[in-house]
């Protein structure tokens, strides 16, 4: 029966590559041995429904959401040898009964079925099961449109109820910590909350009350859902049962777009979803990236875009005239600093530029010191504590960036001398690219005032624009664009999620106007363009352009600089807790 | 053996009985004293066994057929066998003495009346699977067990049949009571584990946990029942090959069955596996329907085990031919019973008579398991409590015969598809009770069946939230 060599069965191939072949809906395919199930399906583009199952947490297998048909080949009786068909598979003998894909994984010649009578009949039992008790007030939930107990019940569920009983009451509208809200009644009871506050974020305070129809979800005895990671129990919730205290009832989701950004809080740059109506940013949350942030973000991350409130924005370019601020056309402004630094000396100027800029603007304000002779540079370093898990110590986004694009590994050392410079009178004038000075340890406007001219960019109102002679609003992170290299090593993209007001530019647009007011003319007018020269300038950027550039970011530099979470992770991963 | 000994009165082991387990239970001037159990040959068996090598030992209760007592029936020797050979990790061994299925009261009498025996019977068991520390898991509603196995656990250390170089050999172990806190779901063998972790006892999902490999702490670890531990003792005294002779090949040695319901002489007997029928455990021990009355149906194994019909042949395979076996014949042994689609379970033999509408044995049935459900999982927690419901308007005369095909889809909707056993364990009897009893449920839906009683009417507002 069997024509093929014992050595070329596809068994044998396979375990060569430490893969193993399985069936999925009729079709063979290798995965990697160890694999789940559920992650093979998702693999052979045959999704299996499930509430429980996160990949970065534990399987407790309670949903039932997931139960597939299993087939292996039967035993063969003592003595006899296995058989094999022309393609050198064994025949499969399915089990009767089926089993969870979330918890199970895969085995040499594994048999599954995705779809079919047993494996239906069973979706449709589950959902039927969660709804009975669930409260239908998708119209006034705020989970609806990104609900998974509305999408399998579109999917998989009865369109009418069987269940004529009386439902059971739960607590609703329950405050579980600042930033969360709970409501029992539509909990589907998977523990995905309490396992990530366990195992991801440390802090076990959330867990199961009461039993049976009666469970419960509750923070314990004087505990409170507090965590800084508490936002996140609100994304892999999969129903309306946790919602955010801030975003609840503000937007129905599919009104909002969504940009794919990074965060820019520190040097992690964790991956982020931005979703936004009109102008206006209704919530950010983070975006899967295995090697940057896992699924996670801390809390004061995702709200950080709230500082920018409207009425805290510099609108507008002003001058200083005798004490007091008065609007100048940009235009105006770059012709008057130009005069006033074209009449100074230009080693009594400085230039500090900070690393909050993506790669593409600090590019820029390397063209501009040059153009300006500028030798004096430096640039400022955040330091934060960090929280072993998403928050970095450095509180740059684009330290990396700055090191590359000046070629510098020490301009955040050259600060005090420039501080020194400006007591001693040796420094005149100084232009400060996105920084607040003031809020640096002996900086402060007595020092500023030593200055002749002081030139200075800011989204938001400060002591050091109020100190300046020159103030020029700029966009914050959610209206630029650009690159920038997290702590990693990894180029990732910044887009904007929304416009900057009319009469602000991206520290982008200032320089190139700036440059532009210089007679630099050969510049482009998007950051995509001026990429291309980036590339070709540095060689960690060779060959990366905007398109080729993922979602997901590129590895370009090696650092061993270790998030972490992501150890953390790994080794959950190494202690079986995930696959 | 049994001729020497003398029986409370009016408590006298019935003649067609075989008393190995319960020799000691209800005997004159028996006390749960250490002496007392020493001077009848107590811990011989230890003795015995330490001079052998714990593989003889495992290999001795392998060749004696002993199949677990606490329901599932799994050979006893076999579970000990799959911790992994080549285990570094401390290996643990639990008494599961949370009897907790309704109809089921034999682990009562053994430790209330015979604790040594049951040490006696972990000892010899954690020499032969090679652990150190074992517990009991005491329900909460046995609070004198407790105490009169903590005395015991003293005594038998006093003796060093515990603690440390145990009778001289290199073998140390220490046993230590856990006491439940009332829950039903703790018998459950991962759900007893978590418990005993200090969590909230939910069973664990096999593959991967299974004990014998990740069990307590996440080490190799052997649940037994009471009643299977108290056989290892006999094992090694009577020797594997004397005590297979006992029961019927397959269904080896003694087990103690508890008669309840409507007989005139309910309680615990302990017989030869497979020896007795139905009918001589009804008539001749039982004695009988109540005056009056006749014989209905029988709960054979524990509340969760599907019902049998009286009246009922059976048509089953014995060797290599098909034979009808009538109610009435049905030998209690374990591989019979699961061939008439029911199962030997836990030992719980409830029977029924026919003053008893099967509405209501079924609303009482799906009551019990709504309320233990543990709420872990969806078909099982969700379903559970909607038979319930559903079997509380039959009661009610609410219902309509579309309801009781709901209510058995609703069975098969959880049979099959749980995390632990709890899921069958609430539909067998829903699934059972419906297919042998439909045309009388139907009948109990009509508006004549709403009389509730006073105690029901409680009981309704204890489970009504």
């Amino acid at each position: 029966m069997n024509k093929l060599s014992t050595t070329s069965l596809p068994k044998d191939i396979a375990a060569e590559k430490g893969l193993v072949n399985i069936q999925i809906d009729g079709i063979w395919m290798q995965v990697p041995k160890g694999t789940r199930i559920i992650e093979a399906c998702n693999l052979a583009k045959a999704q299996v429904p499930h509430y429980c199952y996160h990949e970065k947490l534990s399987s407790p297998g309670n949903c039932r959401m997931c139960l597939v048909q299993m087939g292996m080949p039967p035993r063969p009786a003592p003595g006899a040898e296995p058989t094999y068909d022309e393609q050198g598979y064994q025949e499969i003998s399915w089990n009767p009964r089926p089993i969870i894909s979330c918890a199970n994984t895969v085995a040499e010649n594994m048999g599954i079925k995705t779809q079919g009578e047993l494996v239906e009949g069973c979706r449709k039992d589950v959902m039927e099961f969660l709804l009975i008790n669930h409260p239908l007030d998708c119209p006034i939930c705020d989970q609806a449109g990104e609900c998974t107990l509305q999408e399998y019940s579109v999917e998989h569920g009865n369109a009418q109820s069987r269940f004529k009983e009386t439902k059971i009451k739960k607590p609703k509208n329950v405050r579980i910590g600042e930033r969360v809200r709970l409501d029992d009644e539509r909990c589907v009871l998977c523990s995905r909350c309490i396992r990530f506050m366990d195992e991801v974020a440390d802090d076990p305070v959330l867990g199961f009350a009461e039993r049976g129809t009666h469970s419960k979800l509750t923070v314990h005895p004087d505990k409170l859902l507090n965590h800084n990671y508490s936002l996140n129990t609100v994304d892999i919730c999969p129903v309306g049962a946790l919602t955010s205290t801030d975003f609840r009832f503000q937007m129905r989701v599919w009104f909002l777009k969504q940009t794919p950004t990074i965060d820019t809080n520190c040097g992690h740059g964790i991956n982020t979803t931005v979703w936004t109506r009109g102008n206006d940013i209704y919530r950010v949350t983070p975006r899967q990236n295995n090697a940057v942030n896992s699924c996670w973000m801390p809390d004061n991350y995702r709200l950080s875009f709230k500082k920018f409130k409207e009425e805290l924005r510099l609108l507008e370019p002003s001058h200083k005239v005798t004490e007091a601020h008065q609007p100048i056309h940009w235009t105006k402004a770059f012709a008057s600093i130009n005069e006033q630094l074209g009449s100074a000396n230009s080693e009594n100027t400085a230039l500090i530029v900070s690393a909050s800029l993506t790669n593409e603007e600090l590019y820029l304000a390397k063209i501009l010191a040059e153009k300006l002779d500028i030798k004096i540079l430096a640039s400022v370093e955040h330091k934060q504590e960090e929280d072993n898990l998403l928050i970095s110590s450095d509180a740059n986004p684009n330290t990396l960036g700055l090191q590359l694009i000046f070629k510098l590994k020490t301009l955040y050392k050259k600060l005090g001398s420039i501080k020194t410079g400006i007591k001693s009178g040796a420094i005149k004038n100084l232009i400060v690219l996105g920084e607040d000075l003031t809020t640096i340890r002996g900086w402060d406007a007595e020092l500023l005032g030593h200055l002749d001219c002081l030139i200075s960019t800011h989204s938001l109102a400060n002591s050091t624009a109020q100190a300046s002679d020159y103030s020029l609003p700029v966009a914050t992170a959610f209206e630029n664009e650009g690159t920038m290299i997290n702590l990693s090593g990894r180029l990732q993209k910044l887009n904007s999620a929304i416009q900057a007001p009319t009469n602000v530019k991206t520290h982008f647009q200032l320089l190139t106007s700036w440059l532009h007011s210089l007679e630099v003319n050969h510049l482009p007018t998007k950051p995509e363009a001026l990429f291309i020269e980036l590339s070709e300038t540095y060689k960690a950027l060779n060959g990366i352009t905007y398109a080729t550039l993922s979602d997901l970011g590129e590895p370009i530099i090696e650092t061993n600089y270790q998030v972490p979470l992501l150890a953390k992770e790994e080794q959950r991963r190494k202690q079986g807790i995930i696959a | 053996m049994m001729a020497d000994i003398t029986y409370l009165e009016g408590k006298e082991p019935h003649a067609l009985e075989k008393r190995l387990i319960f020799k000691n239970v209800d005997r004159k001037d028996w006390d749960t004293s250490i002496d007392t159990y020493l001077n009848v040959g107590g811990y011989n068996s230890l003795k015995k066994a330490i001079k052998l090598k714990p593989q003889e030992v495992t290999g001795q209760v392998k060749a004696s057929g002993l199949r677990g007592r606490g329901g599932a029936g799994f050979p006893t020797g076999l579970k000990w066998s799959f911790i992994p050979p080549d285990n570094e990790k401390p290996v643990y061994l639990i008494c599961n003495c949370d009897e907790s299925e309704p109809g089921t009261f034999k682990d009562r009498y053994i430790v209330h009346q015979d604790p040594h025996q049951l040490i006696e019977g972990m000892i010899i068991t954690a020499y032969a699977i090679g652990c150190k520390l074992a517990y009991i898991y005491v329900r909460e509603e046995f609070p004198q067990a407790a105490q009169i196995l903590e005395q015991a656990i003293k005594e038998a250390k006093s003796k060093n049949f515990l603690g440390t170089n145990i009778l001289g050999a290199d073998f140390d172990l220490e046993i230590y009571i856990h006491r439940g806190a009332g829950a039903y779901i703790c018998g459950e063998e991962t759900g007893l584990i978590e418990s005993l972790e200090g969590k909230r006892p939910y069973p664990r999902i096999k593959p991967p946990y299974f004990p014998a490999a990740l069990g307590l702490y996440m080490c190799p670890t052997i649940v037994n029942n009471v009643e299977s531990l108290c056989h290892v003792t006999h094992i090694l005294s009577m020797g594997s090959e004397e005590y297979a002779k006992l029961g019927t090949p397959r269904n080896t040695g003694t087990r103690i069955l508890c008669l309840s319901g409507d007989v005139r002489n309910p309680g615990y007997v302990e017989v030869e596996v497979g020896k007795i029928t139905m009918r001589q455990l009804l008539y001749d021990i039982g004695g009988g329907p109540l005056k009056g009355r006749a014989f209905k149906a029988v709960i054979p194994g524990g509340s969760s085990s599907k019902i049998l019909k009286c009246d009922e042949v059976f048509s089953i395979t014995q060797g290599d031919q098909k034979v009808d076996l009538d109610f009435w014949d049905i030998p209690l042994d374990f591989d019979t019973l699961a061939a008439c689609g029911s199962m030997a379970g836990s030992g719980g033999v409830i029977v029924l008579d026919n003053t008893r509408k099967m509405s209501w044995v079924l609303n009482n049935i799906n009551h019990f398991y709504a309320h233990e459900s543990c709420g872990q999982c969806t078909p099982c927690r969700e379903g559970s409590m909607w038979m319930k419901k559903i079997s509380d308007r039959i009661v009610e005369g609410k219902a309509n015969a579309e309801d009781i095909k709901t209510l058995e889809e609703v069975a098969y909707q959880i049979d099959g598809r749980t995390i632990c056993a709890f899921g069958e364990a609430s539909a067998w009897p829903v699934e059972a009770i419906i297919a042998k009893f439909k045309d009388e449920l139907i009948a109990d839906t009509s508006e004549d069946n709403t009389y509730i009683s006073k105690e029901k009417e409680l009981q309704q507002q204890f489970f009504q939230t």
